[in-house]
């Protein structure tokens, strides 16, 4: 479980966090949505110490990583595990490279066993015989599949994705959601999804963090989300007039 | 002025985890030689071409101000352009001609990992990103310069002896014996010393422009170029202390 208390950040005169406690439960898909600018992705950098927080802490199964030397946060983070939005492969690495990286730098396994939980992974997201390919030759769908596949090598205890969906198409969308979210319960894991894609909200919202101008506006589920009739988030999830007459019209 | 010390101040803490301890050596020593084999295989003929060219070059010109002192011995050039090469011309004119190809290819290249956030996945991981990332390439740098740099005493010197064979200057033995003569080993030293010193400024410099980039396409282009040129002024500034100090 990851908790986050009171977490303020400003970046000069702009305030862009300005209070935000949340906890995000082990082996669900937890979802952080919100307008761009709303303080999602802060939030996120944050919580994996890309960013330091002015205020507040952020707390890994009651560890609190804004207390946390150098060296103990690195521990930290050889349980994480996080898909970027424009997934950050090695463009100089082939497929395979990229995958067993992690497993280069942190551990001792042999060249067997490297290549083994290599393929594991890499069979794991449905992505065989892509292993001598480099990034540049992968589709957008691909690229997020070689993402979660070298998020997941180490086996962390705790996923981040950010805005998994961005550039790929509905289905895509649709594939990588449900990879998500099979991996977060096969594993036990705690996973963090920063989207705003209303899909991977429905689909895969098992806890819901709406924040809206750097606060915490609403928090729930994908089943409770459906029963909001008006406000900041109704606006937000049935943004075109289309969907809003559709709710409205929906028996829910 | 502020800028100035906030930028100096920032260029020295990078410095310091660049060179703080590996999590696992062999990984920084893969990497350091593959950046070895980037920089020294992927610039040696542009140094190659331009080193020769110069010792020729200035063979030619010392020939052609001699034949006016007609008391001045030919085999001289040879003298002229091997201590020219060692003391100045290879040391200088290599690291301006790397500061251009290496400085902003590495810049670039970390200013695109920065923008791509290929060096927050590797901090997610926990690899100390400034020991991975710019160690290994200061490094290569630094053992590389100086064989790129011997290399291009050597054109050079051939360089002049073709120009003065191919000008009817000098025979070959006129200007071997002027190469050899008065051969003085401390030469080589400072050469050696400019090349460390020249290896290190343009890479790190150009580590740290392109380390610290924020923004996107323009600012990788500036940081590149920034890295070129401060690390042009930074040598040229070494290169006198060097002199100034040991000559």
């Amino acid at each position: 479980m990851i908790e986050i208390k009171n977490i303020k950040k400003n970046f000069g005169s702009q305030q862009v966090l300005k209070g935000i406690s949340a906890s995000f439960e082990n082996g669900k898909c937890n979802l952080i949505i919100g307008k761009s600018g709303s303080g999602k992705t802060v939030t996120l950098k944050c919580m994996v110490g890309l960013f330091e927080p002015d205020e507040g802490t952020i707390l890994y199964d009651g560890r609190n990583i804004t207390e946390m030397d150098f060296h103990a946060r690195k521990d930290i983070r050889r349980e994480i595990g996080m898909l970027f939005q424009g997934t950050a492969l090695f463009d100089s690495l082939t497929v395979e490279e990229n995958v067993q990286f992690p497993l280069d730098m942190f551990t001792n396994q042999t060249a067997a066993e490297k290549l083994a939980r290599v393929n594991f992974c890499l069979g794991r997201v449905n992505l065989p015989n892509t292993n001598k390919k480099y990034p540049g030759e992968l589709s957008g769908g691909m690229k997020k599949r070689v993402g979660i596949a070298r998020a997941i090598v180490m086996n962390p205890r705790y996923l981040f994705c950010d805005e998994p969906n961005s550039g790929l198409d509905p289905k895509t969308a649709i594939v990588i959601d449900h990879l998500i979210k099979e991996i977060t319960e096969e594993y036990n894991i705690t996973t963090v999804v920063n989207t705003h894609d209303m899909n991977s909200v429905m689909g895969i919202g098992d806890k819901v963090v709406f924040l809206h101008e750097g606060l915490k506006y609403w928090e729930g589920n994908n089943k409770e989300i459906m029963q909001i009739t008006d406000g900041e988030l109704f606006d937000f999830i049935f943004a075109s007039d289309f969907l809003k007459d559709l709710r409205r019209n929906a028996k829910y | 002025m502020l800028k100035i010390f906030e930028q100096l101040g920032g260029f020295l803490t990078l410095m310091r985890s660049a060179f703080s301890k590996p999590e696992k050596a062999q990984m920084y020593w893969k990497e350091t030689f593959r950046q070895a084999k980037d920089i020294g295989v992927g610039s040696l003929p542009i140094i190659a071409i331009v080193s020769t060219f110069i010792g020729g070059v200035s063979a030619v010109q010392f020939a052609y101000q001699f034949r006016s002192i007609s008391l001045v011995p030919m085999w001289w050039i040879g003298s002229i352009v091997r201590k020219g090469m060692i003391l100045e011309l290879a040391p200088t004119v290599s690291a301006l001609l790397l500061a251009g190809k290496v400085g902003s290819n590495i810049a670039s290249e970390l200013g695109t990992m920065r923008i791509s956030e290929q060096i927050d996945a590797y901090e997610i991981m926990g690899v100390n990103t400034p020991a991975y990332l710019i160690g290994p390439k200061i490094a290569a740098s630094v053992i590389v310069v100086p064989m790129l740099v011997v290399i291009a005493v050597a054109l050079g010197i051939i360089g002049g002896w073709g120009a003065g064979l191919l000008g009817g200057f000098f025979s070959t033995t006129e200007y071997f014996r002027g190469v050899q003569d008065g051969f003085d080993g401390y030469d080589v030293f400072i050469m050696l010393v400019k090349a460390v010193l020249f290896g290190f400024t343009l890479s790190s410099i150009s580590c740290y422009k392109g380390f610290t980039v924020q923004g996107g396409a323009v600012e990788i282009g500036k940081s590149s170029t920034q890295a070129v040129v401060l690390s042009s002024i930074v040598m040229m500034i070494v290169n006198f202390f060097v002199a100034f100090l040991l000559l």
